[in-house]
């Protein structure tokens, strides 16, 4: 019985838990114009996947993801600018659906601690090459 | 100064633990919720895929009166450990629509046979359109919509037995 253990772990249907429905049109088919297909694939890249969180909907296999995909690429061929798609979706889903984070209360810290570092450094250095001179 | 620097190291350290073990006791929530709770629902046409029930229209959800709005599929496993929660809900007079998300005719009329069916109108949303234009992140999520069409609450994933009566008197209290 044991033996079978493994054979039978590899055989058995693991539960089913996605849309049985195939993808959008869109999904995974680049647009004809390249300069369109370019402009989506940018805005793809810097947009979140929200049920897998830490990847872009460019990198991911959801099928949430793929018709985020198909979104932006319709929105893009129907002559749409990505600022105004990012916008809708932030709209949506707040700032967190972005990975391009905009400068606010939450965020300045972020935007604000690599100035501050260069200052520390700059501090540092010529404290420590005046000692040597 | 010399005394300060000494210590500057290990007090940096000890800050960089309280933060770590901050978010090891108490992680952060990682909820993705709409950002649309206390605004007007967004434009929604979906065609019917259930047989004898309607599909949603903007007049049918902005005029129906206060409803729960389930966003669901029947592929989805939590979709089928909520139905009985749902079957509660409605046992409890509370009209709900749903909102099938990627699904097949027979796929849908499968689960609602196996699982019971609370839903009074059901929408077609095959290319997850209006669940995006909603702002919800997966399947299950409930919002509740007030008489106005105004989403007052957004509840994401399952809708547990402790969570009916709060849901319950959400929809009541949203005239």
């Amino acid at each position: 019985m044991r033996r079978l253990l493994l054979p039978l772990a590899l055989l058995a249907a693991p539960a089913l838990a996605d849309p049985t429905t195939p993808p959008s049109a869109l999904a995974d088919t680049q647009l004809r114009d390249p300069a369109q297909e370019a402009q989506a694939r940018a805005l793809m890249t810097t947009l979140r996947c929200l049920v897998c969180q830490g990847q872009s909907i460019a990198d991911s296999d959801a099928s949430m993801a793929g018709d985020m995909r198909a979104l932006v690429r319709s929105r893009i061929a129907a002559g749409e600018r990505p600022a105004a798609i990012r916008t809708w979706l932030v709209e949506r889903y707040g700032d967190y659906v972005s990975y391009d984070p905009p400068l606010g209360p939450a965020t300045w810290p972020l935007w604000l601690a690599p100035v501050a570092l260069l200052v520390v450094g700059a501090l540092i250095a010529r404290s420590s090459f005046r000692r040597r001179r | 100064m010399r005394r300060v620097l000494l210590w500057t190291p290990l007090v940096a350290f000890v800050i960089v633990l309280a933060v770590v073990a901050s978010g090891l006791f108490r992680p952060a929530d990682r909820t993705v919720r709409s950002a649309l709770i206390g605004k007007s629902l967004p434009d929604v046409t979906l065609p019917a895929i259930a047989p004898g029930k309607p599909g949603l229209s903007n007049a049918s959800l902005r005029h129906g009166g206060p409803r729960l709005l389930n966003i669901f599929g029947s592929w989805c496993i939590p979709c089928a450990a909520e139905t009985p929660q749902l079957l509660r809900l409605k046992a409890m007079g509370v009209p709900i629509d749903g909102i099938a998300i990627r699904d097949t005719a027979p796929d849908l009329r499968d689960f609602l046979a196996r699982y019971g069916d609370p839903y009074r109108a059901i929408g077609d949303d095959s290319q997850s359109r209006v669940q995006l234009a909603l702002g919800s992140a997966g399947v299950p999520e409930s919002f509740v919509i007030d008489g106005n069409g105004t989403i007052v609450l957004q509840h994401v994933g399952v809708i547990g037995a402790d969570d009916v009566e709060a849901i319950a008197a959400a929809v009541r209290s949203a005239r």
